[in-house]
């Protein structure tokens, strides 16, 4: 069968089972594009590049699925860098189709050209730049191979527009076992002698905790960690990347550590003799001062990626494998295991429970609303399996801290990057795929400045989500850091509550607009949003602008020196 | 063979460098790959070689030398393994290898050094291969240790000399010494 470069690259798409494409078109993708009209998949055309990965990520959080976007060259590119970064760091599986100037044009500085392979050669898993049309096939499987398999990862073809134009006769793509991919073969047993140690070491540690990370979601291993957490009894963490892992609710979870986490997840790590770090990479975030973390803990690591074992500390059993499997292997060596008396350990525990549970200073009635209160409604008033994205900041942690997960891949969020405005389109990405769910963003005034355009295309896609405003008219975590660190000398941080009118702006974008002022409104306008799914609507909530996040252990700091909410410090006095 | 009169005393007690042989897919933008790498996560390259492996044109071979003090050779070794297009990694210690280098030296002549010049590269095993009136350009290949002493002693003979080295190559020994 005779195709265009185009064709093949849309079939070949296809062929890997994508059913949506998240995209804005331009000069170098143009012949692509015109395949499309033809085409199965369903595409998202969005208004700002960003956007459009961003959305891939989002699906692919929500889904499990590889998230597919397709940009145009030069500019196209570039505007797509952020979201493959923050793929990258959060290990998102992604594959970025980007036009590229005609094969003969490269390296000449043509328009709209640009080294999109050498600019993301840092923050991809790999590039590829097809140079020939009977390469198609074959390209689009190994990326979509690369990225889905091992450490799951942004890939990027770039695609230059001649090649789109050839005649080609389509061959179906190898059987991903005949790729030509000599360097990559990801191992995902861990090795049952390390796993027999690892058993060992957990049987008979009293003071253990399971650290949870985003891996264990990746490697669809949620059901597989109960069975290890109820058989052992342990204590268990989910960071950033993996709430939801275990239920917020399981009695055995202690909820999120690191530098914003519950004061027992924190103090818990510290307190230690044995850490069982599950598809976790001892982020600075959740370490604090590495010299100082967990002092008294033996390390067990399991992880997919070899070279995180000992990258950050040095483990005394490291595993490399697929946690789903290994976690598994763990239950299996456990059984039957004659194991360490945890009463004193969880006594401890619930102790700190007690004393530090999460706190905030509740609205008063006729008052200023509270972020962390607004959570909690958001929380109680929303189906029970609702989706939740958040951007980056202080709405952030409150979104981690007060939203009680209980589901996975319910909390989409970005985090080893950072990225300011992920929200908005995460949202809409996570909505596309799980259209019959609920998907609240929560975000703060700063973000939703960054990638509010967004809406314009969930409504013109019929993508109806909800998004929250925790509007302090502030950046807000900067605005922490400068209160506690720079002597309240604010910088640059100011926004204006009414600047721009956020329900103007999101009546404009074809949304509904509601602002909420006082906290006997709070929960009539969650009501009132849940009960619209034709269109999405946006939520200005007005907040006091001097709440901070509390747990926080100040960067650099030992988490032995977490500060607590004032509440809290003044109950020790 | 060439004999390596310098390299007697040349033992090395604490490990400054590692030397990788790194096997890879011949693709384009490889080295720019490895070499991103290596700068992106902080890693000092002391040299770099790198060519086809000959017998099948699909891969070609580096030869990385590393400076030991600016990672553990694990970190580096894990972080490069993660290229689709690097497919073996061996980690070439001392006494499991062999090694060599090439230095071309252009050295100026004059009434009072050529003597010296010329005695150190018939003892040093290296060739004249290129002179004219007032220079010669020498060249040798030997171990990096041997390279080393004698690139000192050309200087000492004459300060105003044009070095070009290749960086080391290297390959596991074919058996243990004994």
């Amino acid at each position: 069968m005779r195709l265009t470069g185009a064709q093949a690259l849309i079939k070949s798409l296809e062929t890997q089972g994508t059913e949506l494409i998240f995209g804005l078109p331009g000069g170098a993708i143009l012949p692509v594009y015109d395949p499309i009209i033809d085409s199965t998949i369903r595409h998202v055309l969005v208004r700002h590049e960003q956007g459009a990965g961003h959305m891939a990520e989002g699906y692919a959080q929500a889904t499990g699925r590889p998230g597919v976007a397709m940009v145009t060259s030069g500019p196209g590119a570039t505007n797509i860098v952020t979201p493959i970064a923050n793929a990258h760091m959060d290990s998102t599986p992604l594959v970025v189709i980007t036009g590229q100037v005609q094969t003969g044009s490269i390296g000449t500085d043509a328009f709209q050209e640009c080294d999109i392979t050498g600019i993301t050669m840092g923050i991809t898993k790999h590039n590829w730049l097809i140079k020939d049309p009977r390469e198609i096939s074959e390209v689009i499987a190994e990326a979509f191979h690369v990225a889905t398999t091992g450490r799951p990862g942004p890939v990027l073809v770039d695609f230059p527009k001649d090649i789109g134009q050839m005649d080609v006769e389509w061959s179906a793509p190898p059987h991903p076992s005949e790729l030509d991919l000599p360097g990559y073969q990801p191992t995902t047993e861990g090795d049952p002698e390390a796993i027999g140690r690892a058993a060992a070491l957990l049987a008979s540690a009293e003071r253990p905790v399971l650290y949870v990370g985003g891996g264990v979601l990746k490697a669809r291993a949620s059901e597989v960690l109960r069975q290890l957490v109820e058989l052992t009894g342990a204590p268990v963490v989910t960071t950033l990347m993996a709430r939801g892992a275990l239920p917020d609710s399981h009695p055995q979870c202690l909820g999120m550590p690191g530098m914003h986490g519950t004061f027992t997840a924190i103090t818990a790590m510290q307190e230690a003799d044995l850490l069982v770090s599950l598809g976790a990479r001892f982020d600075d975030r959740v370490t604090g001062k590495i010299d100082a973390f967990a002092p008294k803990a033996k390390i067990v690591h399991v992880d997919i990626d070899p070279a995180e074992l000992g990258k950050v500390r040095k483990p005394d059993v490291g595993i490399h494998g697929d946690c789903a499997s290994i976690i598994a292997g763990l239950s299996a060596a456990s059984a039957g295991l004659e194991r360490a008396d945890l009463t004193t350990w969880w006594d401890q525990l619930h102790g700190w429970q007690e004393r530090h549970p999460l706190a905030f200073d509740p609205a008063e009635p006729g008052g200023l609303l509270k972020p962390q209160g607004v959570v909690e409604e958001l929380w109680a008033h929303s189906p029970e399996d609702t989706i939740v994205a958040a951007g980056v900041g202080q709405h952030q942690m409150w979104a981690a801290q007060h939203w009680r997960f209980e589901h996975p891949y319910t909390w989409i969020n970005s985090g080893g990057a950072g990225t300011m405005g992920f929200a908005v389109p995460a949202a809409i990405g996570a909505k596309a795929g799980k259209p019959d769910r609920t998907v609240w963003a929560i975000d703060g005034d700063g973000c939703f400045q960054m990638t509010a355009q967004e809406l314009v295309t969930a409504r013109t896609e019929q993508i109806p989500i909800k998004v929250a405003i925790l509007n302090n008219s502030y950046l807000g975590m900067v605005r922490q850091w400068q209160e506690m660190f720079y002597e309240e000398r604010y910088s640059e941080v100011y926004l204006s509550p009414d600047l721009p009118d956020y329900v103007m702006w999101a009546e404009a974008m074809g949304c509904v607009g509601i602002r909420v002022d006082s906290p006997e409104d709070v929960v009539p306008a969650i009501e009132k949003a849940n009960s619209i799914d034709d269109r999405p609507v946006v939520v200005d909530f007005r907040t006091d602008a001097s709440e901070k996040v509390f747990p926080m252990v100040p960067a650099g700091a030992s988490n032995s020196d977490v500060v607590v909410h004032p509440s809290q410090q003044r109950s020790e006095r | 063979m060439t004999p390596e009169p310098f390299a007697g005393n040349a033992g090395v007690d604490r490990v400054t460098e590692h030397v990788l042989s790194v096997l890879v897919e011949n693709k384009a933008g490889v080295l720019s790959r490895v070499a991103g790498l290596f700068s992106r996560r902080g890693f000092n390259i002391t040299s770099l070689t790198v060519a086809p492996t000959g017998a099948d044109d699909r891969f070609s071979r580096f030869t990385i030398v590393v400076d030991a003090e600016s990672a553990p050779i694990e970190q580096v070794v894990g972080q490069l393994n993660k290229l689709i297009n690097v497919v073996d990694i061996r980690h070439l210690t001392r006494e499991q290898s062999v090694e060599r280098e090439l230095l071309l030296a252009t050295v100026p002549l004059d009434e009072s050094n050529r003597g010296d010049i010329l005695k150190l590269v018939a003892y040093a095993g290296a060739a004249v291969i290129d002179f004219s009136a007032t220079a010669v350009t020498i060249s040798l290949a030997s171990a990096p240790v041997a390279i080393d002493q004698f690139e000192a002693s050309l200087r000492e003979l004459h300060a105003q000399i044009e070095v070009q080295r290749t960086g080391r190559v290297a390959l596991p020994r074919l058996t243990p010494p004994a």
